[in-house]
């Protein structure tokens, strides 16, 4: 948990990421773009974990490889520690990127079949050779492997060897190797089975207060991230709809597509059934290459009117949102607590 | 037929009709691979009523899927066998039945839902072909008396514009729009019995709520007993009368859904309970089931839950296996501690 005033480890201003859609195999021309992030704006304390959530195609892991440098932004920044990135010379950006490392969703797909398990963990030395002497890697990645909860004698196995859980906290291990400040989760539990995602999100919260790291957390599950996060963002089409500490989102939510996916959330207690408020939304997510003119949930969204086509609304607090919220007719909802 | 069933107005099944829709007594199937015999299904019993939801219940790997497959007769063979059992539909056991008698009573009687739409469904053709296809092999109709049934279907399912549509191929829809697909193709002979495998696993939340709700709402409408095969507690939650938890392939609980929740009696599903985050509670630890499901070639001897169970004693390590001990009505849990198990709290 966090104070307010913890400082600022990352931050994203005005982020905006478009893959251009291009016709013609010989003059490329540009048709148009897919909008997969557009103007996000979010702060990351130290210590803490901002989840990021959002159905697919609305930006989420777009976002996480901006943040470690996978994709460059076509505008806006990214702010480590207070420092813009895109500013920072080529030595500068390789240390930089020591602070910050990525868990990957699919546990099968991100270790390399042909390397061990010291290997992976290790190759992060490899690239960054000036952070430990050759003579001590070998300690130090048994030490990893023993920190996320795995066999030490087991580093000269290769992935196939384990099963999913196990490989997550590989993933996780190898994430840890350089001491960084940040770690981003790419939907870490997904693929996971229900009682394996228990294991890691616990060792998650541990490494948390252990190493004082901060978290920023993008799932789709819902009743995951609000078990995890400090504060919660919700993304849409490339954009954050909502954002606050999670008790606001949760159990205070204002804006109609938190509410709608918060009701969609199947809760584990039949006693409950018809007891809630359920929003069942009509359609499916519009292409993000040609979004909703003003509002982009207004296509699906039931408070709609014509303002919504005319006005992009901003996020920010309303006299019936205490937290920021992108709605015109934002309004508090309660949706997953029993009615009545 | 399952058209002129009468209704009651609650959508329970009607108590005229005698006996189960589906009924599937000590089913056994293994798989004989390279790496040896593996025990997919080890005596898994269950029935189903029309009208009724039966959720099947359990992780991967536990052989959820196998028992449905064994059932639909889809079973890849080899590697795959069924050893053992009887699956019986309205009194006659399928496993007896000739490959073409069970091809009738595939579609007509007993449909499947799978959880990749995309890769069930033919790339190459379109969605109304597909779907005219069932109406012109089983029911002998012309193509364009097909291609009209196809459109009612997609109407059925509420694919907007179906007139234009049925002339799409599959990669054209949508994820939550294919999935429409399958269950229109389901459904299209009524059959009296749908098993859905993991029908919304590959979806969004928000086009899940509006799949589970479509399939509830023509289950209650054609009486169907609806086998929903899942690994998640919360749709399980919302939707199911009955449920059977699975573990390494055997039964290990069976309750209705309210029993199962507020009193679960077997410690693979107490714990699982306790693993899952909810959305309507923060802070709590989350319990751990320690270790890993076993594998399917090397199941340890009693119960196959013992190595990552809380209540083990010598007793679950030794066979035999624990049976369905019937704990109240309607109630059975495959565990010898069952009464502690239920008194923890």
């Amino acid at each position: 948990m966090t104070e307010p005033t913890a400082e600022v480890v990352l931050e994203t201003r005005d982020l905006v990421k478009h893959f251009p859609l291009t016709r013609g195999v010989v003059f490329k021309r540009r048709v148009g773009a897919v909008q997969a992030v557009d103007h996000v704006n979010l702060q990351l304390h130290r210590g803490e974990t901002l989840g990021v959530v959002g159905e697919s195609g609305c930006g989420k892991s777009t976002l996480a490889r901006l943040l470690v440098g996978l994709e460059q932004p076509t505008s806006g920044s990214i702010l480590l520690h207070g420092r813009d990135t895109a500013k920072m010379s080529a030595s500068q950006i390789r240390k930089a990127r020591r602070d910050i490392q990525l868990v990957m969703q699919d546990p099968y797909t991100s270790l390399n079949p042909r390397m061990t398990v010291a290997d992976i963990v290790g190759e992060p030395f490899a690239i960054h050779p000036e952070v430990l002497p050759a003579k001590r890697r070998r300690a130090r990645v048994q030490e990893l492997i023993e920190l996320v909860g795995l066999n030490p004698d087991h580093i000269n196995r290769y992935p196939h060897q384990f099963s999913g859980g196990q490989r997550q906290r590989i993933g996780i291990a190898r994430a840890l190797a350089l001491n960084p400040k940040i770690i981003l989760c790419d939907e870490p539990v997904s693929a996971l089975d229900v009682s394996i995602q228990a294991q890691v999100i616990n060792l998650l919260e541990e490494l948390q207060d252990e190493l004082g790291l901060s978290y920023l957390f993008i799932a789709h599950d819902l009743s995951v991230v609000r078990h995890i996060a400090d504060r919660v963002a919700v993304m849409y089409l490339g954009k954050v709809v909502e954002i606050g500490t999670h008790e606001e989102i949760y159990d205070h939510p204002t804006h109609p597509y938190t509410q709608a996916l918060l009701s969609a959330v199947p809760v584990p207690d039949p006693t409950l059934r018809g007891q809630r408020d359920e929003i069942v939304l009509e359609g499916d997510v519009p292409s993000p290459a040609n979004p909703p003119s003003g509002c982009r949930f207004r296509t699906r969204c039931w408070k709609a009117e014509e303002i919504c086509a005319e006005e992009e609304p901003p996020l920010v607090s309303r006299q019936q949102s205490a937290h920021p919220s992108a709605c015109h007719f934002a309004e508090e909802r309660d949706v997953i607590h029993a009615v009545g | 037929m399952t058209a002129d069933v009468t209704l009651d107005v609650e959508g329970v099944a009607d108590p005229s009709r005698t006996g189960p829709a589906l009924e599937v007594t000590d089913l056994q199937v293994e798989f004989r691979t390279r790496a040896g015999l593996a025990h997919a299904v080890n005596g898994v019993t269950f029935h189903v009523d029309a009208g009724e939801t039966l959720a099947i219940l359990g992780e991967s790997g536990c052989g959820k899927s196998v028992t449905a497959q064994a059932v639909m007769g889809i079973l890849d063979s080899p590697p795959g066998f069924v050893t053992g059992g009887q699956i019986r539909y309205r009194g006659k056991d399928l496993l007896k039945m000739s490959e073409q008698q069970r091809r009738a009573v595939r579609a007509n009687q007993i449909a499947m839902i799978f959880q990749d739409a995309l890769s069930a469904l033919n790339p190459v053709f379109t969605v109304g072909f597909q779907l005219a296809e069932l109406f012109r092999k089983h029911r002998g109709m012309s193509r364009a008396e097909g291609r009209k049934r196809a459109v009612e279907l997609l109407d059925l399912v509420r694919i907007p514009a179906a007139r234009q549509r049925v002339r799409d191929f599959p990669h054209q829809f949508s994820g939550g729009m294919r999935q429409r697909v399958m269950i229109a193709m389901a459904l299209a002979l009524d059959p009296e019995v749908l098993i859905a495998d993991e029908p919304t696993t590959a979806l969004d939340v928000t086009v899940q709520a509006q799949i589970m709700s479509l399939l509830a709402e023509l289950q209650r409408e054609r009486q169907m007993g609806l086998i929903l095969i899942t690994h998640d507690m919360g749709v399980v939650a919302d939707v199911a009368d009955r449920i059977s938890v699975m573990y390494a392939g055997r039964m290990v609980e069976q309750a209705p859904v309210h029993e199962v929740y507020a009193r679960p009696s077997h410690p693979y599903t107490k714990a699982l309970l306790e693993s899952v985050p909810r959305l309507d509670q923060k802070g709590r630890q989350l319990s751990v089931i320690q270790g890993l499901p076993p594998t399917l070639t090397a199941i340890p001897p009693g119960c196959a839950f013992n190595p990552r169970c809380r209540y083990a004693r010598e007793e679950c390590r030794q066979p035999p296996v624990p049976p369905l001990y019937e704990v109240a009505d309607r109630h059975a849990s495959a565990c010898h501690f069952w009464q502690e198990v239920r008194q923890d709290d």
